[in-house]
């Protein structure tokens, strides 16, 4: 199964996705912010990062953009968890080499349904 | 929380807010929670496999779009149209569950006049106009599919991609080779390749770009379909019910690990309702055992090393105990008990859409919405409000032209109030319409033989008749009201729920109706009776009065039946003992007590040996422990552990008189 890391500010958001995720048997890291993430992202490999947008120290988009600038992650699944009202963004983390998104609110189905097609 | 409960939810959101919407007012904050709670109808259906509501709601969604972005105006008849739309999303939902059949007809008109709207006057963007005919056909798919070099830098993975349609029906490939360079001049992280994709099954459009959703700036795609698709997409005459339904049931195999199938099987079992539960209530519960645990390990304390010395301890301790008790069997009780809002919130729309058809004006007031109620208690009664407040709103209130010749205001007023009364709750249904007519009740009474020619009951007597089966005065049958089914059907139902319903009623003013129920269905307000050496439990809701036995006022009938005149009526006795076949000394009414009770709109005198203790009493089921006993209703267990039997008061009184009518053949 998948290692996963999921980065979001809010705990209960990043609760929320580490447990539907943990209860299809993969293994998830979180990070309350760009900045955790990419610490944590040179330190090992992961096969799908899961980021919000809006973050204190790094948001979400700069995070891609700093990720897919590693060796390690010039291929890895990225996806941008954001609001549907928010298409610029998706613009935004496409341009930075995002994989693609997840329209926030989601439930649990929906978002194992999403990142079905990008690892596994 | 399942998938329908929560879109149950989201609709009545919905109607709630689009009915405070003004036309002509683009309320932002309104619109967006419409479209929030659409948007979310539709993410969760398309999730849970019911393609049908999503493609509904995709097409609201589209509008709602539309409006809140500032295209298109809130006009009456898109209000109008979104409620429809509420009202199909909800049948849809209840047939998804089983059990009910989806008004096909009535959805498809709705989806009709929506693309009407959608269609009508477009400055709307194109994109989300032209998906939705897209999304409504199913088939197969021819895709063109050439990613450009970058596409494999975000991440995105062809093979993975291929996986996805292959899972959606069955999947051809043929690779176009011819752009791949030479090796020597081939960048690993570039992409070459094109494909050309056959995709054979029943897919939806919408599946296909879903799984391109990513890349679709990223490449050259074109999806196209591979033969006719089973439904032409600029007809809404027929949209695809069928197709959609099969469109489903494969999504769900193919995509289907188990863990997704589950999900909705376990939404249409639905049979095992759940509750929501604030978490005030749950928090109660909690504390409220934290003390009993405390008060008993005290308890235990003390007995461990016990002597008389004590005794006043022990006697603070179980007094301590009976209040924990008290209050967690309290707290408990309160799980169960919703705000009767929950049956209030369909009147606001309902009022709203009679108003328009029966071309009246009439306002509804609402208040003691906060009062709580059991929840079995509110699902039964839910329909019987319906029906009073539907004779209220098409008899009760008049039409504004005779309002005004009344010199009354010619807005209507409409009252639902609930409080608490006792251990009961009183629910008043309101009007200030013209208020019932005596006369034509009364006249429609002898007609059909329930009053003699020339008689005039009293006033609440007569008002008592509109709950006869099939009675009915209104002068011409609407589609809403006047058939003279219902208002029996109310009082019955009413009355299986241990309650009472009165009527009062001034000409030209108005009328109310009031009725009584109590809070819960598990727990009844009793009065303990004692016939020989059994105890048994009667309604306190049926009681009326009790009175020592006065010998002269006994008559007896030919035959059997006993009579007592209380005041100017005469009442039929009915020896407990007899009916119950239980050895009693005081079998003479002399001595007797009885007791005056009303079951079903008709009075009894029960003769009794004495008269206990009033007690809240916990309803078991006889039939689930036993069997059904005609003349009682339950049982209980009694503090000392022994069982008491609690009667049925208008079962006990419909037995007594079938027993009478075959004692009184046999004689003859």
């Amino acid at each position: 199964m998948a290692n996963i890391l999921a980065v979001d500010d809010s705990a209960s958001m990043r609760q929320m996705v580490a447990f539907t995720l943990k209860g299809e048997g993969h293994q998830v890291t979180e990070a309350a912010d760009g900045q955790v993430a990419l610490d944590l992202a040179k330190g090992q490999k992961f096969d799908l990062i899961l980021t919000d947008v809006n973050m204190p120290r790094m948001d979400g988009i700069t995070l891609a953009k700093e990720l897919r600038g590693l060796t390690n992650f010039k291929f890895t699944p990225i996806l941008i968890l954001t609001t549907e009202a928010g298409m610029d963004k998706k613009q935004e983390g496409k341009a930075v080499g995002a994989t693609g998104w997840i329209v926030k609110p989601f439930n649990p189905e929906q978002l194992l349904a999403t990142i079905k097609k990008v690892v596994g | 929380m399942t998938f329908v409960e929560e879109s149950l939810e989201g609709l009545d959101i919905m109607e709630s807010v689009l009915l405070e919407l003004q036309p002509g007012v683009t309320d932002a904050d309104a619109i967006d929670t419409i479209f929030r709670a659409a948007h979310s109808i539709k993410g969760g259906s398309a999730t849970f496999g019911f393609e049908n509501i999503a493609t509904f709601t995709h097409v609201a969604e589209t509008l709602l779009d539309q409006i809140r972005n500032g295209q298109r105006p809130v006009t009456q008849h898109a209000i109008d149209l979104f409620l429809h739309s509420v009202d199909c999303l909800r049948n849809m939902l209840s047939a998804s569950q089983g059990g009910t059949v989806a008004d096909q007809a009535r959805i498809d008109e709705v989806k009709k006049e929506l693309d009407q709207l959608l269609d009508s006057e477009v400055e709307a963007d194109i994109k989300s106009t032209a998906d939705a005919p897209a999304d409504i056909v199913s088939g197969s798919w021819q895709i063109h599919f050439k990613p450009y070099p970058d596409m494999l830098r975000s991440g995105n993975d062809v093979v993975r991609m291929f996986r996805e349609l292959n899972e959606l029906g069955e999947l051809e490939a043929t690779t176009d080779a011819s752009t791949l360079p030479a090796l020597a001049d081939l960048d690993p992280e570039e992409a070459y390749l094109a494909w050309d994709l056959t995709l054979r099954g029943e897919i939806s459009r919408a599946q296909v770009d879903e799984i391109f959703e990513w890349v679709e700036d990223e490449c050259d795609l074109s999806i196209e379909p591979l033969r006719k698709p089973v439904a032409v997409p600029h007809d809404p005459e027929k949209p695809t019910a069928a197709p959609a339904a099969e469109d489903r049931r494969e999504g769900n195999d193919r995509r289907g690990g188990a863990d997704r199938r589950k999900t909705p099987t376990g939404g249409s079992g639905g049979e095992s309702s759940s509750i929501r539960v604030g978490i005030d209530k749950v928090d109660d519960i909690i504390n409220m055992v934290g003390e009993l645990v405390i008060t008993q390990s005290m308890l235990s304390q003390l007995g461990e090393d016990f002597d008389m010395s004590r005794v006043e301890r022990l006697r603070d301790g179980l007094s301590e105990l009976e209040r924990n008790t008290r209050e967690l069997q309290e707290s408990v009780m309160r799980i169960r008990m919703l705000p009767i809002s929950f049956a209030f919130n369909r009147f606001p729309r309902m009022v709203r859409d009679m108003c328009q058809k029966l071309d009246k004006k009439i306002e509804l007031k609402l208040s003691g919405e906060q009062t709580e109620l059991d929840k079995t208690v509110m699902e039964k009664i839910g329909d019987p409000l319906v029906h009073l407040v539907r004779n209220s709103l098409d008899h009760g209130i008049e039409s504004p032209e005779q309002r005004r010749a009344a010199g009354k205001n010619e807005i209507g007023t409409v009252h639902l109030n609930a409080y608490h009364q006792g251990g009961n709750i009183v629910i008043e249904i309101n009007d200030d319409g013209a208020g019932l007519n005596k006369e034509r009740i009364l006249s429609k009474a002898v007609e059909r033989g329930l009053v003699e020619e020339g008689e005039t009951p009293p006033d609440d007597e007569i008002y008592e008749l509109i709950f006869q089966p099939g009675f009915s005065t209104a002068e011409q049958v609407s589609d809403i009201s006047g058939r003279g089914v219902g208002m029996d059907v109310v009082k019955r139902n009413v009355s299986a729920l241990g309650g009472r319903i009165e009527i009062v009623s001034t000409p030209g003013e108005g009328t109310t109706i009031t009725i009584r129920l109590p809070l819960t269905l598990a727990i009844l307000d009793g009065q303990l009776i004692q016939v020989g050496k059994e105890i048994f439990i009667t309604p306190l809701i049926n009681i009326i009065e009790s009175l020592q036995v006065d010998k002269n006022r006994v008559n007896s009938l030919a035959g059997q039946a006993e009579l007592y005149q209380l005041r100017d009526e005469y009442i039929p006795i009915i020896r407990l003992h007899e009916v119950f076949d239980i050895e009693s000394e005081n079998t003479s009414l002399e001595d007797g007590l009885l007791m005056v009770v009303e079951g079903n709109g008709q009075k009894a005198a029960l003769l009794v040996d004495d008269l206990l203790a009033q007690q809240q009493v916990v309803i078991k089921s006889l039939e689930s422990n036993f069997k059904r006993v005609e003349g009682l209703s339950g049982v209980t267990i009694l503090g000392d552990g022994a069982v008491a039997l609690i009667i049925d008061i208008s079962g006990l009184i419909s037995l007594s008189q079938s027993r009478l009518r075959t004692a009184t053949d046999t004689a003859a």
